[in-house]
């Protein structure tokens, strides 16, 4: 191994992460420098109008907060009780790996499935119609493998001498669970949750075909049951289907804004828990 | 309470258990009428003309393809780039290019497909001169970026876990560290470098959004520069007006698509239990 | 304590669910179909929804197949598509409802030098006997066709009137309107079909045989290339109040100052 190659290779290292990193720099860069022009307050707070010929991206907003809130609230109860008792209350391995097998396997398959079977299950089976419900439903079981590996792990890490202080008090064991161990993962479920958030503002293929592509400003419940468009879904719609770029771009920075909100608050939440932890 | 928590953790049992059942029941029928083989090894696909064809080769074919080059370019780069973070790199710089890897993997994909469209299409089309951008070889590229970050955020992690007693060890016996890094490191993280990828394959035949916005979407045996269409986009393009026999062809392919994505997901846990013992 | 926490959130989910399910059924109304039709009906719920402020008014675009489908799937109210139903669906119990005419523009991009061609040339450059544009007159340049989906309506429409029939050799198939506009006007080899309603100024419509296409060719028929906005609905369920409302404002003379107003032909007039 000549010195020559040694050098070329180290080189290449570099050069490789330079390469990611522009890219990422470059992706960020384009979107919002096209995008960010179109932002406004009048932007974010209409609906479009064909009568007026306008864009405006509200109900897409509302949209998206209704699915992640709906989302967010069914799958940390499933995911969190999951997690518990594989944790707390297992006894037979056999069981618990099957569920492990099972979360690891949904964590696999691709968005569209999901869009599919969601479909075929919660927009005409179960008689959800096209509608935010049954998009919301779709993406729990989407994030559930998330919801349920975060929180086990958080579970997990929570030192065994607080149980065993809480038992020797007399409490008895979802007492214990309920009042020690879950409080002391809340910073593991909530990284969980972030994680999950992304995922959901990220979802485009599941929601196509469950949740419809409707702009309509509507309030909660008149919103669940009704189709929509989430962010992502509309800015596929308006930048492929509509050729609108001029509501397609802006939305795009928004959604890569997000993203980096995202980011940041699960590394800050990481650092807590590594902080909590040493 | 047991029970009732029982009952939680078995919705990830019961949800794989609807999905399989579901694609099988609504995939089978097709394949039935089909005919097993005139469905995998058929070149034809004319789901709603006339003469009706049902052959989704193209489409294994075309998946197939992209996800292997998509890797086969996306391996090296994530690779040295997970080396460089791993073993060579600053704790400034691994931290700053760590944020942009994670960014990266935050990006939605159809945000990756708008730029795909608008930058990516008509370069191609510039560069090669070609009559239109839309092409085997755009989707190569998208999923290519996409699959950066898992690699390098995996692989990573699997070069921090190889022991430093073993780096040290080859060292002290005069190697240099790119002897060390090629000869041990990299040997020792094999396992978990391989389910990177698999990671990412997998990611790669999964990917539907992206793809539909940059390649064209003709029924075509896969070829670098022509439009083309995945087993993923088939079914995202046709679904929604299907019905009949062209329908339950469209969740043979589905099914075809499961079969891919679990055949990689026992790849993964065998390499994972590799890893660990 | 947990527990009932659960129950309780469980029985109020359920309870928003069916709640939501009701108000759905009195309170509004869901189209799905058809991308051509998306100026025409999004006018005319914007505007009904102006009247009528209680009511809600959603659209989908997800293609004149998929709309049908949605429609005898119970999926939607009112299905829209831009062809006339086939047999096979009128058997299944569709009824269609002619809510205006539209012409089909051939678009190219604007700084292609051709202006008109015959029906003869359109069905031999989209069967691939013709490649080039230098052929017809124009660049010589390769000749990229664009086209749409196979369900959808206005290419429906497009086959059947040029004879082109599940002949097509398309390059790119994409699922609606805006976007053959968005590619043809990206692209200057391309060419494409796309509602006229919906035309945009970054892309030239041609002239089919010496007729421009426009609101007046269309109504007089001269120009060829044009096909029926349809409203589908089931012969067997009836409509909801809300819904058939709408349906008869629709169509009524009221309505048909707003259908002009999209640029296409209202079929009342």
């Amino acid at each position: 191994m000549t010195r020559g190659f040694q050098k070329a290779f180290k080189a290449m290292m570099i050069s490789s992460s330079i390469l990611v990193g522009s890219i990422a720099v470059f992706i960020f860069a384009y979107v919002m420098i096209k995008g960010i022009g179109g932002i406004s307050w009048s932007f974010l707070s209409a609906s479009p109008s064909y009568l007026e010929n306008r864009i405006g991206i509200l109900p897409d907003i509302l949209n998206t907060l209704y699915v992640l809130l709906t989302t967010l609230a069914i799958v940390l109860v499933i995911g969190v009780a999951s997690a518990i008792y594989l944790s707390e209350y297992a006894e037979s391995k056999k069981l618990a790996r099957l569920v492990q097998g099972a979360s690891q396997i949904l964590s696999g398959i691709p968005s569209i499935i999901y869009g599919l079977v969601g479909m075929l299950f919660f927009c005409q089976i179960l008689g959800f119609r096209t509608s935010l419900l049954a998009g919301s439903m779709t993406l729990v079981i989407m994030c559930l493998p998330t919801i349920m590996k975060t929180t086990q792990e958080s579970l997990e890490a929570v030192r065994e001498g607080y149980r065993e202080s809480s038992f020797a008090l007399g409490a008895g064991k979802w007492r214990t669970v309920r009042s020690v161990v879950l409080p002391c993962a809340a910073d593991g479920i909530v990284s969980g949750c972030i994680l999950c958030i992304g995922r959901i503002l990220g979802e485009s293929a599941a929601l196509l075909f469950t949740a419809g592509l409707a702009h309509s400003v509507n309030g909660y419940l008149e919103g669940m049951s009704s189709s929509g468009a989430t962010l992502t879904v509309a800015l596929y719609v308006y930048a492929k289907e509509q050729g609108e770029f001029q509501a397609a771009f802006p939305i795009a920075t928004i959604l890569l804004v997000l993203a980096l909100a995202v980011n940041l608050s699960a590394s800050a939440v990481g650092k807590r828990l590594s902080r909590g932890r040493s | 309470m047991k029970a009732v928590l029982l009952s939680f953790a078995l919705a990830a049992v019961a949800s794989v258990a609807l999905i399989t059942v579901f694609l099988v029941s609504s995939g089978l029928p097709a394949i039935g009428k089909i005919g097993l083989l005139e469905f995998i090894i058929g070149k034809r696909w004319a789901s709603t003309a006339k003469d009706p064809g049902f052959g989704i080769l193209p489409f294994i074919l075309s998946s197939l393809y992209a996800a292997t080059c998509s890797i086969l370019i996306g391996s090296p780069i994530g690779l040295l780039c997970a080396l460089y973070l791993s073993k060579a790199a600053s704790k400034r710089t691994r931290a700053v290019i760590s944020t942009l890897v994670d960014l990266l993997s935050g990006i939605p994909s159809v945000v990756f497909g708008l730029v795909g469209m608008m930058v990516l299409v008509p370069g191609i089309k510039q560069l090669f001169n070609l009559s239109d951008g839309s092409s085997l070889l755009s989707a190569i590229i998208v999923l290519s970026i996409m699959v950066l970050p898992t690699i390098v955020k995996v692989s990573t992690t699997a070069l921090d876990a190889v022991p430093r007693e073993y780096e040290d060890s080859s060292l002290a016996l005069g190697a240099s560290q790119v002897q060390t890094w090629l000869g041990v490191s990299i040997p020792a993280a094999r396992n978990g470098i391989a389910a990177s990828l698999v990671l990412g394959a997998g990611r790669a035949i999964g990917e539907a959004m992206a793809v539909m916005m940059v390649s064209g979407n003709a029924a075509n045996m896969p070829s670098l520069f022509q439009s083309v269409r995945f087993l993923t986009t088939a079914i995202a393009s046709e679904m929604s007006y299907s019905s009949g026999l062209q329908r339950q062809a469209l969740f043979s392919i589905a099914l075809v698509l499961y079969v891919f994505i679990m055949i990689m997901n026992m790849a993964l846990s065998w390499l994972v239990k590799r890893s660990a013992s | 304590m947990k527990r009932t926490a659960i129950v309780i959130a469980i029985i109020a989910l359920a309870a928003c669910m069916a709640f939501a399910n009701g108000q759905r059924e009195t309170r509004s109304i869901s189209t799905d179909g058809s991308t051509s039709m998306e100026k025409v009906i999004g006018a005319l719920g914007e505007a009904y929804t102006q009247l009528h402020s209680e009511v809600g008014f959603t659209y989908n675009p997800t293609g004149s197949g998929s709309g049908i489908a949605s429609v005898k799937e119970g999926r939607c109210d009112i299905g829209l598509s831009s062809r006339a139903l086939r047999d096979s669906e009128k058997a299944e119990g569709l009824v269609e409802t002619p809510l205006a005419y539209d012409g089909i523009a051939i678009i190219v991009h604007p700084s292609n030098s051709v202006e008109n061609l015959s029906m003869q040339q359109i069905a031999a450059i989209y069967t691939g006997e013709i490649t080039s544009w230098k052929a017809v007159g124009g660049p010589d340049l390769p000749i990229v066709l664009i086209g749409r989906e196979a369900g959808s309506g206005t290419r429906d429409g497009f086959e059947s009137i040029t004879g082109t029939t599940d002949q097509c050799l398309y390059r790119q198939e994409l699922t609606s309107t805006g976007d053959v506009i968005a590619s043809v006007s990206q692209n200057e080899n391309a060419i494409g079909y796309a509602s006229l309603a919906s035309i945009k100024s970054s892309v030239k419509a041609l002239k089919v045989d010496g007729i421009a296409p426009s609101e007046e060719s269309v109504k007089d028929g001269t120009y060829a290339v044009q096909r029926p906005f349809m409203l589908i609905t089931k012969a067997t369920a009836k409509l909801s109040q809300t819904a058939q409302a709408f349906f008869d404002w629709a169509l009524s003379s009221q309505a048909a100052g707003i259908i002009s107003s999209s640029g296409v032909v209202s079929a009342g007039l």
